[in-house]
């Protein structure tokens, strides 16, 4: 077990710098997950903190030891591969007990640890077969395995999930998070998948280009997303974003004037989750929302529509709601749960 | 599977035709010559020759040359099929860590390919004749012996050296294929595994390496039987005495040199004898050997 640091890590591939400066702290026994759209740079720094890709400048430190200029084998962590890198000519069996045989296990040893993890993975059946006799879901749980044998400081997972369906993703889902809170190893999970970023993590990176552009709690990062990039990215549907301008003790927004204090002559944007929306009251100033279309999931349903300056609109209401397509309706935000970003910088204010 | 319908009962047999003429042209009408050759015995003059059933066989069979031949075959084409394998295998694993000018350099190690054997005997023979050759004065300032006209060892281990160079192109090109086909994720989980580079290499590129090996193991086999005579015809014509004179050779030496056609030809139906279960094993073998997915 070990506590993992990030100083400022950076990444050049011939001189283009894909990861730019990243800073990052993990506690031991913490379960930190990276979540970005795709080519935003989180498996090159999953791979840099195992040693599969140089660090171009910055730090990287395991178990306050700094790990930069070690090879993989040195630095006492385990990765589970988004195609499960499972060695076909071997057995589950020895697929497990590989890493524990380089690093010299009496026999007695190695069958014990195996056994004890193919237990907890439910694997037991599985052993003698090798991975081509596998499905996708137990091919995963092999890896999972595998990595879990070596009793590692930490696990680097990169996308293990991603190719499996839907059903068995949420099952594995569970499962992994289980696993995790059983063991309490040092956990970097990597992920382009929000629910499993929001279920699973202790803490968040939300990455962009490059840039972690928030590092906190799934529920800090839900309640107070530091960039517009972040609001937009967690959250489905995502959250609306109206531009504004502040005028002081007030914001004008859509042509409406919400008594939201604001700082006066500043172009800023107004963020607003679908579900903090509500049908505003007679007296209650409201956009004018023209629904297009209604999503319905059961539990809840989701009106995409526009307001009278074409600006899009989403709003959540409980599945049993009269919302239908073409009606249009007064709605109101919730004043407690507004986010108000800086049009130049994205940032929070 | 769909069956495919001709018009006429003719065509299908008009259009396997030239293949079918080529292949009795150039292989059922020697090869039925040789087997009808083998069973006959011709006067010293050539002038009459009579049947003579197996006879033949079994003078090859129980002669000294031939065994030896046999011997000399079989050492020929282990060493010859081992070292144009492993030199092939190490460049094809040096080339994969190659970043810049990487099809540069495999093209540089392709061309050795294009050389006939004959020429790549000559080439072999100018480097290393014991009294013109570059490489042989050399050789001797090191203090070796170097005589490959006189010594049987020193000649077996020129042509190897010739004929293994001249494979090892063809070898370095399935290797380099067969260790892209090898996906990067394995060898980066040994290595996280706690695998060394060697370790990685023998526990892990090798065995799914397997099924390229096996290939060229046949198939350098095949090559050292029954393609190397040109170069052992130009490197050493077979000797000194008989210590690199192969199967192949000695049918050559035999029928043309010595005029004996029936030993000739009964040889060289024994040597079909062996392609056929050479080429029988492969087909068999290879194709559901180890196939993983
Ligand atoms: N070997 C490489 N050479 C050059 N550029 C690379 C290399 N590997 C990755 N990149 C670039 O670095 C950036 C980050 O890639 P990375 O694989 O880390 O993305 P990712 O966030 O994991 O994406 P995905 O979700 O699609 O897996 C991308 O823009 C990619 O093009
Ligand atoms: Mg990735």
């Amino acid at each position: 077990m070990a506590e993992i640091s990030l100083r400022d890590v950076r990444k050049s591939y011939s001189g283009l710098e894909v990861i730019h400066g990243v800073d990052l702290e993990i506690a031991d026994g913490e379960f930190v997950v990276i979540v970005g759209p795709s080519g935003c740079g989180k498996s090159t720094l999953l791979r840099m903190v195992a040693g599969l890709e140089e660090i171009t400048a910055g730090e990287i430190a395991i178990g306050g030891r700094v790990v930069n200029r070690l090879e993989p084998r040195e630095r006492d962590i385990a990765m589970v591969f988004q195609n499960y890198a499972l060695y076909p000519h071997m057995t589950v069996r020895e697929n497990m007990a590989y890493g524990l045989r380089i690093a010299k296990l009496s026999k007695a040893e190695i069958e014990e640890r195996v056994a004890r993890s193919a237990k907890m993975l439910e694997l037991g059946q599985l052993l003698d077969r090798k991975p081509r006799q596998l499905s996708g879901g137990q091919r995963q749980r092999v890896a999972m395995g595998r990595a879990l044998v070596r009793n590692p400081a930490a696990f680097l997972l990169d996308e293990p999930l991603s190719n499996l369906d839907a059903k068995l993703r949420v099952q594995m889902r569970l499962q992994i998070k289980e696993l995790q809170r059983t063991v309490r190893t040092t956990s970097i999970y990597v992920t382009h998948d929000q629910v499993e970023a929001m279920t699973l993590a202790d803490r968040l990176v939300v990455m962009n280009a490059g840039v972690a552009e928030q590092i906190a709690t799934p529920a800090e990062i839900y309640d107070r997303p530091a960039t517009t990039f972040v609001a937009g990215f967690i959250g489905s549907p995502a959250m609306n974003m109206l531009p504004a301008r502040g005028l002081g003790d007030a914001l004008e927004v859509a042509g409406q004037r919400l008594a939201v204090p604001a700082p006066a002559g500043r172009d800023l944007i107004l963020g607003i989750r679908p579900e903090h929306l509500h049908p505003a009251g007679p007296e209650e100033p409201g956009f004018e929302l023209h629904v297009q279309a209604v999503e319905w999931l059961g539990a809840d349903a989701f009106a995409h529509g526009s307001l009278a300056d074409g600006t899009d609109l989403v709003l959540r209401t409980p599945g049993k709601a009269p919302v239908r397509e073409r009606d249009r309706l007064k709605v109101a935000p919730d004043a407690a749960a507004l986010h108000l970003f800086d049009a130049g910088t994205g940032r929070r204010l | 599977m769909h069956r495919a319908h001709f018009p006429h009962r003719l065509l299908p047999w008009l259009l396997v035709a030239p293949q079918l003429l080529i292949s009795a042209v150039f292989f059922y009408w020697p090869a039925g010559q040789a087997l009808w050759q083998s069973m006959l015995r011709e006067d010293a003059f050539g002038l009459k020759s009579t049947f003579v059933g197996f006879a033949n066989f079994r003078r090859v069979l129980s002669d000294p040359a031939w065994l030896n031949a046999i011997q000399v075959t079989a050492v020929f084409s282990l060493l010859t099929a081992f070292f144009s394998m492993a030199i092939a295998l190490f460049l094809a694993v040096q080339a994969e860590k190659v970043v810049r000018g990487r099809a540069f350099y495999r093209t540089l190690m392709i061309w050795p390919y294009a050389v006939a054997p004959a020429i790549a005997g000559m080439l072999w023979l100018f480097m290393f004749n014991p009294s013109f050759g570059t490489l042989a004065w050399p050789l001797r300032q090191l203090g070796i012996r170097w005589d490959p006209l006189l010594d049987g060892e020193q000649a077996m281990t020129l042509v190897v050296a010739a004929a293994s160079w001249k494979q090892i192109s063809y070898n370095f090109l399935f290797f380099v294929a067969g260790l892209q086909a090898i996906p990067r994720s394995l060898l980066e989980a040994a290595a996280i595994d706690g695998a060394s580079a060697r370790r990685r290499f023998w526990t892990i590129t090798f065995p799914l390496l397997a099924p390229t090996t096996f290939f060229l193991l046949v198939v350098n086999s095949v090559y050292a039987l029954f393609d190397t005579f040109g170069i052992i015809h130009a490197v050493t014509g077979g000797g000194p005495g008989k210590s690199t004179e192969t199967l192949v050779y000695k049918v050559y030496n035999d029928g043309f040199v010595n005029l004996r056609f029936g030993d000739s030809a009964a040889q060289s139906v024994i040597l079909m004898g062996i392609v056929i279960a050479l080429t029988a094993f492969q087909f068999k073998y290879i194709e559901r050997k180890v196939h993983y997915g």
